[in-house]
């Protein structure tokens, strides 16, 4: 019994480091998305904007104009520009370009999305032409407009002071995101889809021809299911400490608890999933469809705050905002296992229904 | 185990199954005793995998009644695992383990050792390959390696569905010749399922003729011949169809029928030898002419046809 035991665990071992795609999905990919998005959003970023200038009669501007040629550099190549650079030591760089050309192109390059505002003046008053729907030609009305009235882009009676205190980095943000993520998908694609194949390729079905003990199938799926997103949880912590200096601020107790009934859940989830699908292109439909409206909502990349009001309190409650907030709070604010109970106990009994659930209508064949 | 070597192994009374509208089996009776190789023959969708998966515990019947080594499977199915070897049609295993590894795994499910591993490396003649995944097999090395984790526990019965299917006729042969060796090794009883008549001529004993969820005729190949009172077929193609004159009132002919397109002729006689030269005779007389004359005995595949009106082959 103990030798069956072993051997399916070593068995589901193999398959997974013998398979070169699960091994990036679940080590590489995480740490090349943290290294892209960790560093986009750590660099001061260059703001760019583009305004197209409609000016029917030169003679006639008293303001843009005068403005153009003696504050702005003047390019002709490949075509005549005027571009101004306010440079902020907190900031970064804020460069606006300004295009001459007719209104008829300046439709143009706006329906193109190649600028965000048009300028025209008429009688002494500049006008500005743009979506007020569009949030870019809006930053984009309040700069330039700002610099045609000669003011600084940065006022003098305030001072800029960037926050890099542990946990209030995007980095800090993003690591719980990724963590949460990569256990979701290593689960409902290790798990799922590894159970549906096994059945479609009538594998489940001659296992069970033999004395092979179910429940011993399930828990060596489960245990090295564990030790998978323990591995990948320990290899992104590492990297984000090495490369971003992200570390735990909260307990390690509350850390591996949430670890443990996120994993749980969707280890459950997988197992219902799995339990009555019968070819892989099904399962694969059915795992995206879980998937992704999670990773959209639930916070991972950008905070959910931004959806409409009367969509927060849901998307709050789905299990992967649940998983991803507690741990968030865990790693970036301290919290220890009290401030979680609640969506660990949550996680944990959704997971034992899902799970019991699952075993219960399962087909094995 | 004690079991007696004089009562069936396999007993199936009355097996009815049906899936939605199809009826894949219609009162199928069948029994298979001690060191016997039974042959269940049909065409694709005949009912033969229906068949084998009911004695092998995978599905249940509707009605009837299922008996292995005089057992039911419900309250001894440890128990007959451990006394059946089984090959489904189309299994595929791990692509990434090896040889060895999958046959390690399944041989830990019985409690099994590396020894064991190696005698069934050996007996299914794939040592060279123990170290390769199973991806990298191809498809006769696979359906070795399906006989071999069959063989694992050393079964008293093993339960082979269409084990040759798309396989080329010398990794077929190769099969063949495991599954003799172990007969006369092991004695040990096999219900084969096969659309491949001469499969089924070359490995069993017994043969069970399946259609359409029924079983049309069992016995041995002399029994299933003689039972159909045809032995011996001449077969030839008519150059002139119109002046072929008229055989249906001679007692020798059994059966005759004509490919009005090709020209064949198939004439089922009861002694070739006293009907040919009469045969020749009256044709030369008819002015017909015919070529590509043959004389043979009658196959499984002929008392199909004549049965049901259709070739084995046939889907």
């Amino acid at each position: 019994m103990k030798s069956q035991f072993n051997q399916l665990l070593v068995i589901q071992f193999k398959e997974f480091f013998r398979e070169p795609g699960a091994l990036f999905w679940s080590f590489i990919f995480p740490i090349l998305i943290s290294l892209a998005l960790g560093f986009a959003f750590t660099d001061k970023p260059v703001v760019f904007q583009r305004a197209a200038v409609v000016l029917p009669n030169n003679a006639d501007s008293i303001i843009i104009k005068p403005f153009l040629e003696k504050k702005c550099t003047q390019s002709i190549s490949p075509m005549l520009t005027y571009q101004l650079t306010i440079d902020n030591q907190h900031l970064g760089k804020t460069t606006t370009q300004f295009i001459p050309c007719t209104w008829k192109e300046s439709e143009i390059k706006m329906k193109r999305g190649e600028i965000s505002i048009i300028l025209t003046e008429e009688k002494g008053k500049v006008q500005f032409h743009f979506d007020p729907a569009n949030s870019g030609s809006r930053l984009a009305y309040i700069s330039i407009s700002s610099l045609l009235d000669g003011k600084s882009l940065v006022s003098d009676q305030s001072e800029i002071k960037p926050l890099e205190s542990k946990g209030t980095r995007y980095i800090d943000f993003l690591i719980p995101g990724l963590l949460t993520m990569g256990i979701m998908s290593s689960c409902l694609w290790g798990i799922s889809y590894g159970l549906i194949e096994k059945r479609s390729k009538k594998l489940l079905r001659r296992m069970v021809a033999t004395p092979m003990k179910k429940s011993f199938f399930m828990m060596t799926m489960f245990t090295s299911r564990y030790v998978f997103t323990i591995l990948e949880t320990i290899v992104l912590l590492i990297f984000a400490k090495i490369v971003f200096g992200v570390s735990v601020q909260g307990s390690w107790l509350a850390f591996a608890a949430i670890i443990i009934s996120g994993s749980f859940f969707f280890m459950g989830l997988s197992i219902l999933l799995a339990s009555r699908t019968a070819n892989p292109q099904v399962g694969n439909g059915f795992i995206s469809a879980i998937t992704m409206p999670m990773m959209l909502l639930s916070g991972i990349f950008f905070s959910y705050s931004n959806f409409p009001d009367f969509v927060v309190p849901i998307i709050r409650y789905l299990p992967l905002t649940l998983f991803t907030d507690s741990l968030r709070s865990i790693i970036n604010e301290g919290s220890g296992i009290m401030d979680v109970l609640v969506p660990l106990s949550i996680l944990s009994i959704t997971g034992l229904i899902t799970f019991t659930a699952g075993l219960k209508i399962y087909k094995w064949y | 185990m004690t079991y007696s070597q004089t009562q069936p192994i396999v007993q199936a009374v009355n097996i009815h199954k049906s899936f939605k509208e199809v009826k894949a089996l219609n009162g199928v009776d069948l029994e298979i005793m001690p060191s016997e190789f039974t042959a269940l023959l049909g065409p694709n969708g005949a009912g033969k995998t229906t068949l084998v998966e009911i004695i092998e515990g995978i599905q249940f019947p509707d009605t009837g009644e299922i008996k292995l080594f005089g057992k039911h499977w419900k309250g001894n199915k440890d128990e007959l695992h451990h006394q059946i070897g089984i090959s489904l049609q189309e299994t595929r295993f791990e692509d990434k383990l090896t040889t060895r590894e999958t046959l390690k795994m399944f041989a830990s499910f019985y409690g099994l050792n590396n020894t064991r591993v190696d005698e069934i490396l050996s007996i299914v003649n794939l040592q060279e390959k123990q170290r390769s995944y199973v991806v990298n097999l191809s498809g006769g090395q696979r359906q070795k390696l399906a006989l071999g984790i069959s063989l694992i526990h050393n079964p008293k019965l093993l339960i082979l569905d269409e084990p040759t299917t798309g396989l080329d006729p010398t990794a077929r042969r190769e099969i063949w010749d495991i599954l003799h060796s172990l007969q006369e090794t092991h004695g040990t009883s096999m219900i084969l399922t096969t659309h491949y008549m001469e499969e089924a001529e070359n490995l069993c004993k017994n043969i069970v003729i399946i259609d359409k969820g029924k079983v049309l005729a069992k016995g041995t190949l002399e029994e299933l011949i003689s039972a159909s009172k045809t032995s011996e077929i001449i077969q030839f193609k008519v150059l002139n169809k119109s002046l072929f004159p008229d055989f249906t009132n001679y007692s020798d002919v059994k059966q005759i029928e004509k490919d009005e397109i090709s020209g064949l002729v198939t004439m089922q006689v009861s002694n070739t030898s006293d009907f040919l030269p009469e045969l020749i005779g009256k044709i030369n007389l008819a002015g017909c002419g015919i070529a590509e004359l043959r004389c043979r005995y009658v196959t499984l595949d002929d008392l199909f046809i004549q049965m049901t009106g259709r070739k084995l082959t046939d889907a």
